[in-house]
């Protein structure tokens, strides 16, 4: 039985500190978040205790191969709604809190919008005048420099690791026709020369392996972290850093969705490459992955054929059409429960659906669903006006432009694009946790007793429970899906001080000296 | 299913023609969006940064994950 899925995005974002000589963006991050932190939350610290972003999914560590660094001496933010809020490479970073369903994934990443929106205007009110600090939700600068966002899904650690790659990355390479934010020109060398003039993604031009632990260089298609933040005998994370950062609802909730299915049968042997596919599956593996992410990123017509390795040949379009044909089977026979309730299950395979028969028929009928396909239309229609070439600064600057978070300047804002969550959910979103689980008791936590709260973690939470405790008392939270409302939400009810909150829950030990 | 067929076969009938690459296809519905997009093209030189190229150009990151 697959896993119950539990799903998170991490985004890195733009940053601009405008009216400086010499812009510093690790410390205007740092301004940024601060601010924000000062204006409605009090700050808790992270804890990097059980932190090993180096170690490796395959279970070894590559020569020449570089973890990533953590920089524990810069702004680091825990918030109410379970959040963590921080800077990472020289970009204010957003990593979701857990949830269970992508529907929720939608809802608390653009929470993370509005939190960013929230944090440039609190900044603004601490910048000497003249100066500005604006952030983009794209993935890069138009000059070879990417940064990124990344999805995180929980999956069972019985499932061997080279299944998953196998099964996964055609999956990968395919999901870009929905998942693309768009990006005018390329920033990498174009394979025959030819004029890109728009692709589909903005990240398809920064991969160069197909597995891989590297994050900031040599980006692999498959990333072989292997940090579950859990109970690492059940569990593993399958960290994903090949996607955009999405403003359309539509292109994230498909990319998560659409993705935790794929999971689900790849846990449950669902699909073919080994050939022990539950369903008869046929193997879609690629003959060059890599070759073909950029093949998919430049073709906006949807139609050129990549190499599988069995030598026939498929377009992206094909093979999503097959994966959804056996996501459909896999549904009728296992059930959707292990990427949430059901109405969300069904509306990820309707989606899907909806949206391939509209790449396939019309793909600019898809303009208030999809990132690529909305840039593409508002950027082709001014060009097209004003008979401008594709080189034309004023398009790349409607590119980035797209991304701008500040309400007044977004031409995303400005389109009438589908929306899943309703906005005042969305502000809800920012302060408050998901209900289903562990981030529920992570942020009522926060909400509740922040004074007492040295340092949270996503598997842990560490109380000052002083003077009654001497030491700082640890709480593990190795499993992602307990410390849900329905389990915790007795315990904090009615509860007037964390050490009360530590007696119901019996994790004092008895008195016979500090644990 | 056999709506699905169908649209099966739509691609494949599509492959088969020439395709125009850079130029996904338009129609009415389509087209009506597009009009409706008319007041915001309107408005894109108000929003757009006055020196776009200079924009483009100071538009700088430092590289991420």
């Amino acid at each position: 039985m697959a896993l119950q899925k539990v799903l998170g995005i991490e985004t890195e974002y733009g940053i601009i500190h405008g009216g400086v000589a010499d812009p510093n963006p690790i410390s205007a991050s740092s301004v940024l978040i601060n601010a924000y932190v000062a204006d409605v939350a009090r700050k808790v610290g992270w804890d990097f205790e059980d932190e090993s972003p180096g170690r490796d999914a395959r279970g070894f560590a590559k020569d020449g191969s570089m973890p990533p660094e953590i920089e524990t001496h810069l702004v680091n933010a825990v918030l109410t709604n379970g959040a963590r809020y921080y800077v990472d490479h020289a970009h204010p970073e957003y990593s979701s809190p857990e949830c269970a369903d992508p529907l929720e994934v939608v809802r608390w990443d653009k929470a993370g919008e509005q939190i960013l929106v929230r944090s440039m205007e609190a900044a603004a009110r601490m910048l000497p005048p003249g100066q500005s600090i604006v952030v983009y939700k794209n993935n890069s600068d138009r000059k070879g420099n990417s940064y990124g966002c990344h999805e995180n899904y929980l999956m069972d650690r019985m499932v061997p690791f080279p299944r998953i790659v196998a099964q996964v990355m055609p999956h990968f390479v395919t999901r870009q026709i929905y998942t693309g934010a768009g990006k005018v020109g390329t920033e990498a060398a174009s394979p025959d020369g030819a004029d890109i003039p728009f692709q589909l993604t903005q990240r398809a031009d920064f991969f160069e392996e197909e597995v891989g632990l590297e994050t900031t260089l040599k980006r692999p298609i498959v990333n072989t972290r292997d940090e579950p933040h859990a109970d690492a005998q059940k569990y593993r994370r399958l960290h994903v850093i090949c996607g955009d950062a999405n403003l359309a609802e539509v292109s994230t909730f498909l990319k998560v969705g659409v993705t935790a299915l794929v999971l689900c049968m790849i846990e449950d042997d669902w699909l073919g490459s080994d050939g022990r596919s539950a369903a008869g599956a046929r193997d879609f593996s690629l003959a060059s992955p890599v070759q073909a992410m950029r093949r998919v990123s430049y073709d906006l017509g949807l139609s050129r054929p990549l190499e599988l390795a069995s030598g026939s040949t498929m377009t992206a379009l094909e093979i999503q059409w097959e994966l959804f044909d056996l996501a459909r089977k896999y549904a009728d026979d296992r059930g959707l429960g292990a990427i949430g309730p059901d109405a969300v299950g069904r509306d990820v395979l309707a989606r899907w659906e909806q949206v391939l028969h509209g790449l396939e028929t019309d793909p600019l009928s898809l303009a208030s669903e999809l990132d690529w396909v909305a840039k593409y239309q508002i950027i082709e229609g001014y060009r097209d006006r004003h008979g401008l070439s594709w080189d034309n600064a004023r398009l790349a600057a409607m590119d980035l432009q797209y991304h701008d978070l500040r309400p007044a300047k977004s031409l995303f804002a400005r389109l009438p694009m589908t929306r899943l969550v309703d906005e005042s959910d969305v502000v809800a979103a920012m302060t408050q946790p998901p209900t289903t689980t562990r981030a529920y008791f992570r942020g009522r936590c926060l909400q509740q007793f922040a004074a007492a709260i040295a340092a949270a973690n996503w598997d842990s939470m560490v109380f000052d429970l002083s003077p009654h405790k001497e030491t700082l008392q640890r709480v593990p939270m190795m499993e992602p899906l307990r410390g849900t409302a329905a389990i915790v939400d007795t315990l904090f009810e009615g509860c007037s001080s964390p050490l009360e909150l530590f007696e119901r829950a019996g994790w004092l030990p008895r008195p016979s000296g500090d644990g | 299913m056999a709506e699905r067929e169908q649209k099966r076969r739509t691609t494949t009938t599509r492959e088969d023609e020439v395709v125009e690459e850079g130029a996904p296809a338009s129609t009415e519905r389509a087209d009506k969006i597009k009009a409706e997009l008319d007041d915001l093209l309107d408005e894109i030189d108000e929003v757009l940064d006055e020196n776009a190229e200079e924009f483009v150009r100071s538009y700088v990151q430092k590289g991420g994950q």
